[in-house]
This record gives structure tokens, sequence and C-alpha cells, in this order.
């Protein structure tokens, strides 16, 4: 089993994300991760989602994304290709004793500490999942008391842009990137 | 600019879109547009329960090769719909739904007659919208209709609250000028196919020793059955055409193999599985026809041509690929080898394998016995209906043994003459189907062939039938039981016939069928078929309905066993064993 990332454009639309979930849901795809926002053109959202399953089923429930009307472009972005992001916000007990290596930890990977009490601290990580894993298993040590972790964002490498030969974009006006 | 109410732009809107009839129930929350409803053009046809709209809608649109329209109201009306939008999205039936809502500020609040419809049918129809603007109402409309029907056909909903058909908005389309602008920047009606996919598909097709026509409902729905005719005839490949495509190619042609699948024809399911090329003409490789997909025709290599990228390599993978507008694909399929023959290039060469068809089709009829003295086998009396219509009538089916018999048994020679309820089976799909056939195609002979139990799960609508004068033929096969579980049981599950056996007398259907304003008719006897048949097909004026009391033990073959390859055809109990054991071991001399 491996992990693909679609990244999917749609309208935005009342009752896409749901439609677009359901043909996941529907071929008992497991959703490992959602990530969704307005991209710069306020009428297009970009969905990100990664999910477990082999290769021909993945692709065909790229082509029945295709197929939906408020979908406007779907595209896998593969591993290497692709800068991926994910943000978690992590609270972690910090006794003041092993607050000082707990925050050398932080400091290794990046993380910034945004909340502090007498006894936890609340570091934000930006970085990839994998060295976002890390992290996470450096923290147990200490003792992690909460996490909540976005889905995964993720852009292709190089010059490419997404809407790149799709005539679906260019029939909406003004569509950066596509109809200039 | 004219003000108008949302509801009477609805009506306008379809009127501009050019329906002639919408079949529904009022209630509630749709009520502001029955209004407008009773001064426009439109024909309305009240049924007695919603999913008979469905339906209907479907029925017509299968019958003409226009959309069907229907219309309920909220909550029940509205999911009363579900099953015919089922329906419709398995066998890409282009109809549009016209539901009302609850108010908007009482939307989400569990408001008397709400259901959040659109939400129960985002897998179920191929497009669906919650209109919350009164200004987008036109727009909304003419996406439907352009939605359903182009493309890869299905259902369409819209939803649409009862304030917003109440709320008023200028008209801003001026006479002439529909559709309106639409809004659906995601959605591309697929081209034509690439020039060199139907080469390659056809190089294939000439070096094929063994090729096989596998011919679906694309054929019919893309109106493409003159150009499989012509490609069958320049390549001499033989056809077989699936349970949504009877029709495309005539019965009575040389090269017409009947339905492939689960309960086709031996010589279709053979000639699949030992083909060397199966040209997929609008099919999906649906599981009712491959049997065990591993299994499938194994030596076979694949073109697949289908307006749906998403089917093709679903099932199947292809060697050639063919995607884009059917009708294109096959005027370029036909155009193609037209060239390529007419070149001085040579014929494909398939004499062989025609001759050894032949010899299948002589020595692996449908076969059924049957004698003057009874029992009434539902074979004879479709075989008698086929050969007094002259296979001219519309024939609608249900679900179960008797639309296999129907469709085994009557000899179709025209597209859009067979209407029934493949991929989803619905179970009362064929009374309600043939009222709507029926009004599309006044005046043409429409005949049901249902199932006693299929029957009484619509049966309502012969009311509607007898008082809008819509005067269908309702031949039920009438063996007591749910003959189709019945034959899974007595084959599958050692003769335990569990919750199967519905009774032949009650309801009597003579009385029922005479209770709704019908003419209703008995046959028991062979002897009687014809007489019985005469007297049915020749009311044009009123509903009929023949209760045929049929073999209860009777059952549909060949058949190949769920889930099972398809070599393990089962010819059933009209043949000698020694017959099976030739059926099973063929020898491919070439």
């Amino acid at each position: 089993m491996t992990t693909h990332t679609l990244s999917v454009l749609v309208e935005n639309k009342p009752g896409v994300l749901s439609h677009v979930a359901g043909l996941f849901s529907r071929r008992a795809f497991n959703i490992a991760s959602l990530a969704v926002g307005p991209t710069h053109d306020e009428r297009v959202s970009r969905i990100t989602i990664v999910v477990d399953g082999a290769s021909t089923p993945v692709e065909q429930v790229s082509k029945q994304l295709e197929k939906l009307v408020r979908v406007l472009k779907v595209v896998e972005l593969h591993d290497g290709a692709a800068v991926e992001r994910e943000l978690a916000l992590i609270k972690v007990r910090a006794d003041p004793a092993l607050r000082g290596q707990l925050l050398e930890v932080a400091g290794v990977f990046g993380a910034s500490v945004v909340d502090m009490s007498p006894t936890t601290l609340v570091l934000e990580a930006v970085s990839s999942p994998g060295k976002l894993d890390a992290l996470l298993s450096m923290l147990d040590a200490y003792g992690t008391c909460e996490l909540v972790r976005t889905g995964r964002i993720a852009l292709a490498r190089g010059a490419g842009v997404i809407t790149d030969g799709s005539p679906a974009l260019t029939a909406i006006p003004d569509h950066a990137g596509s109809a200039a | 600019m004219q003000e108008l109410t949302g509801a009477q732009a609805l009506v306008r809107s379809l009127e501009q879109q050019g329906v002639e009839v919408v079949f529904g129930l009022p209630g509630g929350t749709i009520l502001p547009t029955y209004d407008p409803l009773l001064s426009s053009s439109l024909r309305h046809v009240l049924v007695r329960h919603e999913q008979g709209a469905g339906h209907a809608a479907e029925g017509y649109a299968w019958a003409t090769g226009r959309p069907g329209v229907c219309m309920a109201t909220s909550g029940p009306g509205a999911t009363n719909l579900v099953t015919a939008l089922s329906d419709a999205y398995m066998d890409s039936v282009p109809i549009v739904a016209i539901t009302g809502q609850v108010g908007t500020g009482l939307i989400g609040t569990d408001a008397f007659q709400e259901a959040d419809i659109t939400g129960i049918t985002l897998p179920i129809t191929k497009h669906n919208e919650l209109v919350t603007d009164v200004e987008r109402i036109p727009a909304a409309i003419a996406e439907a209709f352009h939605i359903a029907t182009t493309g890869r056909p299905g259902p369409v909903l819209v939803d649409v609250p009862k304030d917003v058909q109440q709320a008023t908005a200028p008209w801003r389309t001026a006479d002439g000028e529909w559709p309106p602008a639409m809004d659906l920047p995601g959605y591309q009606v697929p081209g034509p196919p690439s020039e060199a996919a139907i080469r390659a598909a056809i190089s294939l097709l000439l070096q094929a020793r063994r090729p096989v026509l596998y011919v679906g409902g694309g054929v019919i729905k893309s109106d493409s059955h003159a150009d499989l005719l012509r490609l069958a005839e320049l390549s001499q490949a033989p056809v077989t055409t699936t349970l949504m495509a009877r029709g495309a190619f005539p019965d009575t042609h040389p090269l017409a193999l009947g339905m492939p699948g689960m309960h086709g024809t031996y010589p279709a399911v053979a000639a699949l599985q030992e083909a060397d090329l199966i040209v997929a003409l609008g099919a999906r490789f649906d599981d009712r026809v491959t049997g065990k997909l591993a299994d499938f025709a194994p030596r076979a290599r694949i073109v697949h041509a289908d307006i749906d990228p998403a089917e093709i390599g679903k099932n199947r993978k292809p060697d050639v690929a063919i995607a884009g507008d059917l009708r294109l694909t096959m005027a370029g399929l036909a155009d193609a080898l037209a060239v390529a023959v007419g070149d001085g290039g040579s014929r494909p060469d398939t004499a062989d394998w025609l001759s050894i068809l032949d010899g299948w089709k002589r020595q692996f009829p449908l076969r059924y016995s049957h004698h003057a003295d009874g029992p009434l086998k539902p074979q004879y009396v479709t075989e008698r209906l086929s050969a007094m219509t002259g296979g001219d009538a519309i024939v609608v089916a249900g679900v179960g043994q008797h639309q296999m018999h129907a469709s085994q048994h009557y000899s179709f020679t025209k597209p859009r003459s067979w209407i029934n309820s493949g991929g989803a089976g619905t179970m009362g799909f064929a009374v309600p189907a043939a009222m709507g056939a029926q009004v599309g195609r006044p005046g043409e002979l429409v005949v049901a062939i249902d199932g006693d139990g299929c029957f009484q799960m619509t049966a309502q609508e012969l009311a509607t039938c007898a008082i809008e004068k819509i005067p269908i033929k309702v031949l039920i096969f009438n063996n007591g039981f749910l003959g189709m579980v019945r034959q899974w049981q007595e084959l599958f599950y050692d003769e335990r016939y569990s919750s199967v056996e519905l009774g032949t007398a009650i309801p009597d259907y003579v009385k029922l069928a005479e209770a709704y304003g019908c003419v209703g008719l008995r046959c028991e006897r062979p002897d009687e078929v014809d007489t019985v048949l005469d007297k049915a097909l020749t009311r044009t004026d009123v509903p009929v309905v023949v209760d045929f009391r049929t073999h209860d033990r009777e059952g549909v073959f060949p058949m190949v066993p769920a889930g099972r390859p398809n070599d393990e055809i089962v010819l059933g109990p009209e043949f000698s064993a020694e017959e099976q054991r030739a059926a099973t071991r063929r020898e491919m001399g070439i």
C-alpha cells in the first residue's frame, strides 16, 4: 500500500467538498489527510488529498473526480517532484529542569515556541511530513499533551503550474496563468 | 424587462428548453411552481407515486432520446424519486428532476417535509444543485439539461426552496436567445476521438481472425446504429448486443449473436471467450457480462471506445483506448474501415470464425420445452408477441426472469424498441417506464412485459395511464414467485425456498386492472395466447393488463453463475450432459 497525494482544483461552491470526499468513501479509500483552502482566485479552491491505496484504483478515483462538474483539475503529485508541508501545534510537558533541552530539540527542527506556561510549551512546527514525524517522536520522550496537525499541502517543484494545458481553466476569465 | 417569480421563471425555462411533458405530483414546497404550470404549454402527467414520475421520465428518455422531466415536493416527495435517479444514473439515462425544498430560512432545522435531497442524491446524480438565488433559476435549469444530455448522459436534480420560487427577478433572456449563459468551467463535453486511436483500432480489426463487436448502450444513446451496421458488414465481425443495447443491431442479421453475459446466448458468451479481438463500443465490461473478470476473454486484445474516459481501463485494460464522442468514433471507425477495404486492401478474413459461430448457433440455441396443452411458458408468450408485432413494438421490462426471457426471445430489429432497468435492476420499473415511453411515442405500440412481483411494486400508475389515456399493454408473467430469486434458491441454496412465494391468485390481476379502469384479460393455456394477445394489442383506447399464468418452475438459461468464469456457462435442463460437455470443451480449429 502506498500513499498518493492528489491536488484538486474545484469551484468554490457549496457541497463540492462532500462530493469529492464521497468519491473516496464510496470506494472504501481511507483519506489520510485533507486540506482545503482558497487560491489566489477567490472562485477557485484547492483541495489536497492524501490517500492510501494501490495505484490503479487511485487512478480510477482521479478519473471519477475529473468528471465532477465542479471539479476543474486533478493532478497527482509524486514524491520528490513536489514540495510537501504540514503544520503542527504541539503542547508538550516542559518541567523547568528539562525546558532547555526541549528548546534545543525544537531548535533543531526549526519549531518555534508560540505559548508557554509554568509546566508546558506549545510548539509550532512547519515541515515536510517525514521531518514532522521525527520531531513528534522526539517530543514523546518529554510528554506530548495535545497535538493538532493540518492536512498536507503540496505544490509541484519547478516552473510548471497545475493549470497548464487545461482548457477548463481558460473558461474562467482572468484566471492567473491561463487566460492572460 | 419582465419581472417573474422564481416559479414562473422555472416554468418558462422548461418551455424554453423545449420540454413538452412533466411527470410529477405536487405538495407543499413545490406549490408555487404548480401554479404557473397550469397556464403553461407543458403537459403535466399526475402520477400516483413519485417513483412512478421518475421511471416515467426515464421511459420517455429511453424511447425518444430526449430528456425526461419529473417533479416532486420536498421531503418524502423528493426521496421517492431516489430509486429512479439511481436507476437513471446506472443506465446513463438523461432525466432532470425538479424538487421543492423548504424555505431557505428553514433549511437545516428539521422543518416539516425537509430532506437534504442534494446530499442524499450526491452519489446517484451526474450533478445536482440547491438553487438559493432566484436570479439563477434560468441558468440552473439550462445547465441541468445541458449536463443531463451531453457527454455520458445522466440524471440531474435541481432543488428549489419555496421562498426562491416565490421571490421575483427580471427575466433577462430575450426570445430565441435560450440557453442563457452557463457557468460550468469544470464541465467539458468530450470531443472527437483521436485519429491515431481509430487507425490503431482498424489495424487490429484488419488482422483479427476471431473479432467480436461488443456493443453497449452507448451505441443507442449516440444514435450510431447505422454506423454499427456499416462497421459490422465491412469487417464481417459478429455482433453481440448487451442488455442495454438490444435493438442496436438487428437480431435478424446473420452477424448477430444476441446478448452476452450471465443469461446471454451460448454463441455470444463463447464468441467473447474465444475472440482474439474484442471491439467494445459504448459498453463497460460490467460484471454481468464478463463473469469472473480474470477469466474473461483470455486471448482477446481489446479496443475500448467510450465517451466516458473513466470507463476505459476500469475493469479490463484495453490495448487501444478510444475516448471521445461515440457517434464520431463509430463514424470514424466505419469510414476508416471503408477506406482501408476499398483501397484494394483485403477484407478481414473471418469466414472460418463465422462458420464456427453458425455451428454454435445451430448446436446451442435458446431452447425451452413447449407443449400445446401446457404448462404456459414465458418464452413462448414472448415469441408469439415478437411474431405478432413483427418486432415493431416498444418492449419495456422490469427486472427478473421475465426481463431475461423478454430480452432473449423477442427479436429486436431497431434501436429504442427495448427499455429496461439494467445496471440498477429496479423491480417495478416496467409499468411507469412504459407509461413514459407511450407519452413520448403516442400512437405506437408499447408493451410492458412484467413479473408479478415487479408489477405489484408500481401498479398504481395504471390509474394514471387510464385517466391520462396512455394505452400501454402490460403482460404479467404471473408465476406466483419472485422467480429469479426462486431460481437462485433452487440452484445455490439447496432448493430451500425462503420467502419467495407470492401466490398467483392474490391480487386478482383481472379485477385489479378493471378497478383501475383498464381492460383485464387472463391467459392460462398456450392455445389461448394468440387470441388473448390479439385482443390486448388491438385495444388502442385503454390500457390493457393480461395475467399470463406461466409455469412456476421455469428457469432462465443459459446461465453463468455469479462470480464464475464465463466458460462455466450452464446450458440448462433442455440440453443433455453430452451437449453440455461439448459446449464446455470447445475445440477451436482456428
